[in-house]
């Protein structure tokens, strides 16, 4: 699951963000922020698509850089937020 | 008076205070009076001198702050640059100011390196945050204790104080200049209006390289006011953890931040209870925004201004009569005059749509060596000893005299709050392999304003939209990089053959 969660991110970075360039250096712990990725409407893409793609939806509290500025928060964040057990352990 | 004046003044008055908060970071104002003299005595030792003019080519950081201050008082003109410049462009601007020096950091060295290979100019480079990886380049960091002491007059305020450039409607990024009263009279003009005082704390994320949030620094010191500094709005929930914390209460916002805040669901009416006031402008806000701000801050006077490079500010709205006038932009700012005219210069009457003119202090010198594109702005007013700002911007007037933006002269797109010439991106497109022809357009969007729009007409079939956007990246600032790409097989062209901006605008397909 978790890998898959990477994939499904990076896929959607790269074609969203990079233009489909695979030679950035784009590692799990890239900062999207720091790296110069994505931008401030970038983020409400970003939100829009793990909303759509991994059926959850995001607080506003939610949406801070420790969830979702690199590949391996979201993944985190993400798997967090679909195991039924540590949700509700939140 | 002389803008870095302020600096030191505010040091007398308060030296302990903090001046500047970024990445964790606190510098009083004795630190950041004590940096900028380090930083202006080792520019000077390094060939700077007088009149000078030297980028400062950083993301928003303290090191921006100290940079700007440092270059005034070694005496000469600073430029900041957005940091999202790339090489070609930097290098157009290194060779039209004929820079003396760039101010960088390290994240941005490749881009200096990759513009001094196409620049005729050779400046010397200041490095922060690791200078190793520039051979011949000087650490930011040793500057800042030199020991030496800067010259004490190192100028007079009708001195350039500093070039801004702009997206030029010709294609090329044009350097507005401003001289030292310049800068003075429209910072002491919106600070009064503000209403602003030492006491402040203002929160910019907005880039320094952008008037606007430029000017939230110079204000700051100014007042002896305090100035958090952070690179970035992404991530909302962070800067209002920030601001909390540090008790802010002036909060600058560009209409696209007002709708990113406005789309957050969970945000309860003053959850920022020290904030005084916010400001908007660059595009007006929607009215359904407003309100909402409102809501969301009721203690806090919401002011709605306007303004361009060329003059900083033209106008702002008492924020009693945002009740009363919503989709005004408001008045001339105090000490300043803004008039609707006809073609042939004279004042209209209520009502009737024409060009705001700017008369006042705070309108700018000229483009940098730019006579042509400097007649066009600046004309003969009424007075036979003046020249007056023609704002290329449509307006008109109701019966109290308060005024409404109607639209652009040109073309010029407004989009993320930052003003973007469809030639320069088209220029950019025509250069992409694979393109014909291109033409550029604003196309409503509700964060952005508008989006920068490309229709393309292909001559290689093979070339596809996301390629078309990775060249423009590779070319443009992140906001002048076209957010959507259509093909078509032929461009919006007027009964004369010419292609036609208009025309290409009204072929799009309506907003959501």
């Amino acid at each position: 699951m978790s890998d898959s969660i990477k994939a499904d991110v990076r896929a959607f970075v790269v074609e969203s963000f990079l233009f489909g360039d695979t030679n950035y250096d784009l590692s799990d712990d890239t900062s999207f922020i720091e790296g110069d990725i994505i931008d401030s409407t970038g983020v409400l893409e970003l939100v829009a698509f793990i909303e759509e793609r991994f059926d959850i939806t995001l607080a506003d509290a939610e949406i801070i850089p420790a969830n979702l500025d690199s590949i391996a928060k979201i993944q985190a964040f993400v798997s967090r937020k679909t195991t039924p057990a540590q949700a509700m352990a939140v | 008076m002389r803008v870095e004046e302020n600096l030191r003044e505010s040091r007398r008055r308060h030296g302990a205070k903090t001046a500047v908060v970024n990445a964790g970071r606190r510098i009083s104002y004795a630190e950041f009076d004590d940096l900028t003299d380090g930083l202006a005595a080792a520019l000077r030792r390094q060939g700077v001198a007088r009149g000078d003019r030297v980028l400062v080519f950083m993301e928003n950081g303290w090191e921006a702050a100290v940079s700007i201050y440092g270059v005034l008082k070694a005496g000469a003109v600073f430029a900041p640059v957005n940091a999202s410049t790339k090489a070609d462009k930097l290098a157009y601007i290194v060779d039209n100011c004929r820079a003396r020096a760039i101010l960088t950091q390290a994240k941005l060295a490749p881009a200096v390196a990759s513009a001094l290979q196409i620049s005729q100019g050779a400046p010397l480079v200041v490095v922060a945050d690791g200078v190793e990886a520039c051979p011949g380049a000087v650490a930011f960091e040793d500057c800042l204790v030199d020991q030496e002491a800067p010259p004490r007059a190192p100028g007079i305020d009708v001195d350039l104080a500093m070039l801004i450039y702009t997206s030029g409607s010709t294609g090329r990024p044009k350097g507005v200049m401003m001289n030292h009263r310049n800068v003075e009279a429209a910072a002491g003009s919106i600070t009064t209006y503000l209403e602003a005082s030492a006491d402040d704390i203002i929160l910019n994320v907005l880039p320094l390289a952008f008037d606007y949030g430029l000017y939230q620094l110079i204000m700051a010191v100014k007042l002896g006011a305090t100035l958090v500094l952070e690179k970035s709005f992404a991530f909302p929930q962070a800067i209002f953890e920030l601001m909390r914390a540090e008790r802010v209460t002036g909060f600058p916002l560009v209409p696209t931040m007002a709708a990113m805040i406005v789309r957050m669901r969970d945000l309860e009416p003053g959850f920022l209870p020290n904030l005084r006031y916010l400001t908007n402008t660059a595009a007006a806000l929607p009215v359904e925004h407003i309100a909402r701000l409102r809501e969301l801050f009721p203690e806090a006077r919401l002011y709605s201004m306007y303004g361009l490079t060329e003059c900083k500010r033209c106008t702002w709205l008492p924020p009693s009569e945002l009740d009363r006038r919503p989709n005004s932009v408001g008045v001339a700012i105090p000490n300043t005059e803004a008039l609707v005219v006809d073609d042939a210069g004279l004042v209209v009457a209520p009502g009737v749509v024409g060009e705001l003119v700017i008369r006042g202090p705070h309108v700018m010198q000229g483009y940098w060596e730019n006579e042509a594109a400097t007649n066009q702005m600046l004309r003969p007013g009424p007075n036979p000893w003046e020249k007056v700002l023609h704002t290329g911007d449509l307006f008109y007037a109701d019966e109290e005299g308060f005024l409404y933006f109607v639209g652009r002269k040109d073309d010029i797109i407004k989009t993320r709050g930052e003003k973007v010439a469809p030639k320069e991106v088209e220029a950019v497109l025509h250069a992409c392999p694979g393109v014909a022809e291109a033409v550029v357009v604003g196309k409503p969007d509700p964060i952005l304003g508008q989006s920068v729009h490309a229709i393309v007409v292909l001559s290689d079939p093979k070339v596809t939209p996301r390629q078309i956007a990775a060249h423009c990246a590779q070319r443009l600032e992140d906001f002048m990089t076209p957010k959507s790409i259509e093909i078509r097989t032929e461009l919006p062209k007027t009964d004369t053959g010419k292609v036609s901006r208009r025309l290409a605008a009204e072929s799009l397909e309506p907003a959501q």
